[in-house]
């Protein structure tokens, strides 16, 4: 009531002039250039006509992951050491949401070139029109149609509404990572999660197991945002404030009931949890990771990931790190049951998206143990982790896009094998990229895993460090299983073939290969880069 | 406890008004039984599915218009709390406002280029 009289009062009787903090544009200029040209994209839409809108789109979105890439390097160079907060407090630029941006732009970029390209799948492998129904006329004709010898392809290519998405869903990561408090963080979430849900459901081949991924990832992403808000809304009750800062220092100092406090801490965890497909919140991953157009499943599989664990990481150093005696053992078991279910349920998958998945639930778990190690070791070390698992990631959906048969891209593990003897090649690269999943030495990914566990071995978290390891080591034994199926079966007589990628592929997964085995011998410059400075406490 | 008085006082009101237009009407109204009284509403759509009408489904058309609806009221929503304190928000109010608007309008002319503003 009093805060409606308070309201109204001001309404009444506005102060002379509101003095309004500066805003730092120079900070927040790449992800305005990332939303600005999602806005863009919407405007070609509606104002291209059909056969220039593809042309247009990866232009527009190439040059705008390009050009807010660039505004950053030069933000960079002469940006304050330990931060800046901007946009009344709501956005904090420091040395963590930098590097969680570069990764991201990086990724992305990797991604949208997959995204774009209408070779491997003719057309694309988005559908033509998302008011297709699965099974009809217009269905096979549009599955069929894009073949480049019709005349009339054109208007079988992909809807390209999926450029502007993707670009919204990326600002919304960016937003995630850099957001100062709870409110701000979850506007991002839904502005990353929502095009994500969309997208699902646009696969070209496959509609109705596409339409089911979505709208399961829509049911559960829309729970699991409720959890968020309803966490947050606790934390407020318990601090008067959404700020993060504010959050930690009422949990410092207060002799206010603990239940509003941990009641809230627990539900936003979940739905941070979620995000990050972590353990036993994990359910979509596999059914979601299946069931989208491949190109986007490297997109969220990488990027998401990259997001929810930029998210996570502030929230639990800047927000609740003065509790962190009361989450962390709860955060061990989180842990422990996402590598286990990861490693165990990843041996059973016959389908490699699938297997991928859980696949992606064990490296959540290994990057919560990053997570939850408070130390500027464990910050950098997670931040590493992240950039070196989505390049592996994004190659790796490149490369499962390729292997095709009639019906389109040949999941079935059984039909990859002997793959080696058709396509020496493709299967080389992703033997290279299943060994930097696994944690092979040589490869980003041991680096990885390298530094993650010894931030936590040094922060006395021994006894998680070793269940990691047994953990990574049943998972070798999956990722070992597909290598030795290419390798040493007999590739059957009506088995998938190779293609041959367009352009866009090709460069998607040459980054990919590129920067994992980079990082694997090289690391030293972007473990510089991790460890340039700390999440800014204020 | 006296602040909340009013707040209230306007259950109690609502409460006895809906009590009264409800009781009143049988009491004292004409009884003219005809086919559209039977129907949930005596006029506008039939809430029910129709068989033979499109399956019984609601045309999807609904739900874009629903959709353009939420649109414009969020517009509405920031709009007056804009309108009120412009004032006080000088010029950099005006702008960002502007920018709201235009973000809208995006979206607007993507529905409108699109056709999803046509009902058929």
């Amino acid at each position: 009531m009093s805060a409606l009289v308070t309201a109204i009062s001001l309404a009444q009787d506005p102060p002379a002039k509101e003095t309004l903090a500066p805003i730092d544009y120079g900070a927040i200029m790449p992800m305005l250039i990332i939303l600005g040209a999602a806005c863009l994209g919407v405007l070609f839409e509606a104002l291209l006509p059909r056969h220039q809108r593809w042309s247009a789109q990866v232009a527009l979105t190439l040059l705008a992951l390009v050009g807010a890439g660039v505004t950053m390097a030069f933000y960079i160079a002469d940006a304050p050491a330990d931060g800046t907060l901007t946009l009344a407090g709501a956005i904090a630029v420091d040395r963590p949401a930098l590097f969680l941006w570069g990764t991201l732009l990086a990724l992305a970029l990797g991604a949208v070139l997959m995204i774009a390209d209408r070779t491997v799948e003719p057309g694309g492998a988005f559908v033509a029109q998302a008011a297709i129904r699965p099974g009809t006329v217009q269905d096979r004709e549009q599955r069929l149609g894009a073949h480049p010898d019709r005349r009339d392809g054109a208007r079988f290519q992909m809807q390209t509404e999926v450029f502007p998405l993707t670009l919204f869903a990326l600002g919304g990561m960016m937003v995630f990572c850099s957001a100062n408090d709870l409110l701000t963080m979850f506007i991002a979430l839904e502005v990353l999660s929502l095009p994500l849900y969309l997208m699902c459901g646009l696969a070209r081949r496959r509609r109705l197991l596409s339409q089911e991924a979505a709208v399961k990832y829509f049911l559960l992403g829309a729970f699991a945002s409720a959890f968020f808000l309803y966490g947050l809304a606790l934390l407020y009750g318990y601090a008067g404030s959404v700020r993060l800062a504010d959050i930690a220092n009422a949990a410092a100092g207060s002799d206010r009931s603990d239940t509003l406090l941990f009641g809230g801490m627990a539900l936003l965890i979940v739905g941070l949890l979620f995000k990050g497909s972590v353990g036993p919140f994990h359910a979509w991953t596999p059914d979601v990771y299946q069931g989208a157009p491949t190109p986007l499943t490297g997109f969220m599989a990488a990027c998401t990931k990259v997001a929810a664990f930029g998210g996570i990481l502030r929230v639990l150093s800047v927000g609740l790190e003065s509790t962190q005696w009361e989450w962390r053992g709860i955060m061990w078991g989180v842990a422990i049951v996402s590598m286990i279910i990861g490693a165990v349920l990843g041996l059973t998958q016959t389908d490699i998206k699938r297997m991928i998945a859980y696949s992606s639930i064990a490296h959540a778990g290994f990057l919560l143990i990053g997570a939850i190690v408070l130390t500027p070791d464990g910050l950098s070390s997670t931040l590493f982790y992240l950039l070196a698992y989505g390049f592996t990631t994004v190659a790796t959906f490149g490369v499962i896009s390729l292997v095709r048969d009639a019906d389109g891209e040949a999941t079935h593990l059984s039909q990859w094998a002997g793959l080696a003897k058709r396509s020496p090649l493709v299967a080389g690269v992703f033997t290279f990229l299943l060994l930097a999943l696994a944690g092979i030495p040589l490869t980003s990914g041991f680096i990885g895993k390298f530094v993650v566990f010894s931030a936590a071995l040094s922060d006395g978290m021994a006894p998680l460090v070793v269940i990691a390891l047994i953990a990574s080591a049943v998972a070798a034994f999956f990722y070992l299983r597909v290598i030795v199926l290419m390798y040493f079966s007999e590739p059957a007589p009506d088995g998938p073939t190779v293609t041959v990628p367009g352009a866009f592929t090709t460069a998607s997964i040459t980054l990919g290969v590129v920067v994992t085995l980079l990082l694997g011998i090289v690391p030293a410059f972007a473990l510089d880069w991790a460890d340039a400075g700390t999440f800014a406490l204020r | 406890m006296g602040s909340y008085l009013p707040l209230f006082l306007l259950f109690v009101l609502a409460a006895a008004f809906a009590l009264f237009s409800a009781l009143l009407g049988p009491l004292v109204g004409p009884r003219r039984y005809n086919r559209a009284k039977l129907e949930a509403y005596e006029c506008g759509i039939e809430p029910s599915p129709q068989p033979i009408v499109g399956g019984g489904r609601v045309p999807v058309a609904y739900y874009l218009t629903a959709m353009l609806f939420i649109l414009f009221d969020i517009e509405m929503v920031f709009l007056y709390p804009f309108a009120v304190s412009a004032d006080a928000l000088g010029f950099f109010g005006l702008v960002e406002i502007v920018l709201f608007i235009s973000t809208l309008g995006f979206a607007y002319a993507y529905v409108w280029r699109r056709g999803g503003l046509d009902w058929n």
